[in-house]
């Protein structure tokens, strides 16, 4: 009994153990390995080329990593912000109506739902400059034509709007489950206290709000640093580097430019830095379960 | 309580973030059902047409059934195997006496895995399934689908697993069943709708899946994603077709958020934040 209990247990546990193993510790060993190495394709076979530090010591000057990661940072600190503006006020929005409540759940888990390279490709026909949706609105209301992408500038605002509507859903769906689980024994006493509307929004609801908003906030600041399909398709990093991003740098690097090496540097030290941050993200989310409980 | 303005101005509010988020998709829906022609000269009224639909599916060069049954394939055995091998882990895990540890470290990990950009790890998987002769096939794509969508399949199954009641398994391992027969005979059918949750979720994020698509497969194995993709890539940006396929790649998204809403938001808040 005991022994095949035991055994249970391993095989339970067998699968998921030897995935996670081969398919994401090895490949972060093969990349730290690689990134050591002067890497070509030859003949259907990699060689190898032992270089030390030399691709780390190029990673500064590579045109794109530095501006990319920058950028990536900009980027996840400005779409998170309106994100986190506009999640509140639709999740309040949805915890308050009794009609139509499914219905506007199911609409806003759409832009969560559907795959990025379509949102990507309706969004890059609709900052078109010849015949996109917002250029004929403008030129409707006697407006010049915006270079939507073409601009280095007004293109990361563009990518900037586009990241704020594919991920408000998701802010929208987990302050939504917040709201719902207040107390709400608290707001009957604000309502005998005379509280209502607008008040009760800023002195009871926010507050209590604080812990989900904190933890929604760093979780989804971490995970834009993910932002790749958007940005393949709609600009590929361009004009220039204005709206380069690490991932967009690294598969460049890896998949265009065929440079293995310096790929890899560039994954190690991208995982370096969002490991730090992951780290900040997790005792943070630590201390607010414990101060909310 | 709400007076009738509060009321008004919620609902107001609620529809224009509800038209923004819905207006993208009515574009391309026009898009898709106009001719080359009238997508250039941005014409509003139009006669529609089948013939971007026409062109998408059965032009000669046209693959698109096959990327579409490819794309199935992937979903379904990357969810199938998450399904499988997330429910035996998650029971084990939170179930049953193993050293904390172990539970600690593949939970801590898995969370952290899920927070890395995944192409950081497309290049190993490259290398992998070129050095093992998997480069091109559709199991290279869905053990990397696995490996990808593990995270969220693992959260959700778990927050599933520990909303269970706990009599009924401590009851069933009194009367003599082993742990494999709990798992079978108790486990798997109290947690159907958090399978089911996860099997939607997860189904999707692997149909939806471009980036590790693209870089893992070459034509023959190409899913919906990365043929939409080279429309746009090529001399001339092919806005009708684009427009087509993307409608029809809408269509899994749309009919499992129809019929299970429910599922699909305690799913995605549970795996979200644990």
């Amino acid at each position: 009994m005991q022994n095949k209990d035991l055994s249970w247990k391993i095989y339970s546990l067998l699968p998921i153990v030897l995935i996670l193993i081969f398919l994401t510790l090895l490949p972060l060993v093969s990349i730290f390995y690689n990134s050591f190495f002067d890497i070509r394709w030859k003949d259907g076979g990699y060689i190898y080329n032992f270089i030390g530090f030399q691709n780390y010591l190029e990673l500064p000057q590579n045109k794109f990593y530095v501006p990319g990661l920058i950028n990536t940072i900009k980027l996840a600190i400005i779409g998170v912000s309106f994100q986190m503006i506009f999640g509140f006020v639709i999740a309040l929005g949805i915890s308050k109506i009794k009609k139509g409540k499914s219905f506007f759940v199911s609409l806003f888990l759409l832009p969560i739902l559907l795959p990025p390279i379509v949102i990507g490709s309706i969004w890059r026909l609709m900052y078109g400059f010849d015949f996109g949706i917002f250029n004929y609105l403008l030129a409707f209301l006697g407006v010049f034509p915006v270079d939507w992408l073409g601009d280095p500038t007004i293109a990361f605002v563009s990518v900037v709007i586009l990241d704020v509507w594919h991920w408000t859903p998701f802010v929208v769906l987990l302050l939504l489950a917040g709201l719902e689980s207040l107390p709400t024994d608290v707001y009957e006493a604000g309502r005998v206290d005379g509280t209502s509307g607008w008040s009760e929004i800023v002195h009871i609801t926010f507050p209590l709000m604080i812990p989900t908003i904190i933890v929604t906030l760093v979780f989804r600041f971490i995970l834009s640093f993910k932002v790749f399909d958007e940005i393949y398709l709609l600009t590929q990093g361009g004009p220039g580097t204005s709206t380069e991003v690490i991932s967009y740098s690294i598969y460049e690097t890896f998949f265009e430019s065929d440079n293995i090496g310096l790929g890899s540097v560039m994954s190690v030290v991208s995982l370096f830095v969002i490991s730090i941050l992951i780290i900040v993200v997790l005792n943070i989310i630590k201390r607010v379960n414990k101060y909310a409980n | 309580m709400q007076t009738k303005l509060e009321k008004n101005i919620t609902y107001s509010v609620l529809i224009f973030f509800g038209i923004i988020v819905l207006a993208p998709f009515i574009w391309i829906s026009t898009i898709a059902f106009k001719k080359q022609i009238d997508i250039m000269m941005m014409k509003m009224v139009f006669k529609p047409t089948l013939f971007n639909f026409d062109k998408l599916f059965f032009s000669k060069e046209s693959t698109f059934f096959n990327d579409i049954f490819n794309s199935l394939v992937v979903g379904i055995g990357s969810t199938v195997i998450i399904l499988i091998i997330c429910s035996m882990a998650a029971f084990t895990m939170i179930r049953l006496k193993i050293p904390r540890w172990i539970t600690a470290m593949i939970f801590l990990w898995v969370i952290v895995f899920h927070m890395l950009p995944p192409i950081t790890f497309v290049a190993s998987w490259f290398q992998i399934a070129s050095y093992v002769g998997l480069f091109n096939s559709r199991i290279a794509l869905i053990l990397a689908h696995v490996t990808i969508n593990l995270p969220i399949g693992l959260l959700i199954i778990a927050s599933f697993m520990r909303d269970l009641p706990m009599e009924i398994q401590e009851a069933a391992l009194i009367d003599g069943c082993s742990s494999r027969q709990a798992y079978i005979k108790i486990i798997l059918p109290l947690l159907a709708p958090g399978l089911f949750a996860t099997a939607v979720i997860v189904f999707l994020f692997s149909w939806n899946d471009f980036m590790v698509a693209m870089n893992l497969t070459a034509k023959a194995t190409q899913t919906v994603p990365v043929s939409i993709a080279t429309f746009s890539q090529q001399y001339e940006v092919r806005y009708g077709e684009m427009a087509a396929g993307s409608l029809v790649s809408l269509i899994p998204a749309l009919i499992l958020t129809f019929f299970a809403q429910k599922y699909i938001v305690k799913g995605l808040t549970a795996g979200a934040v644990k």
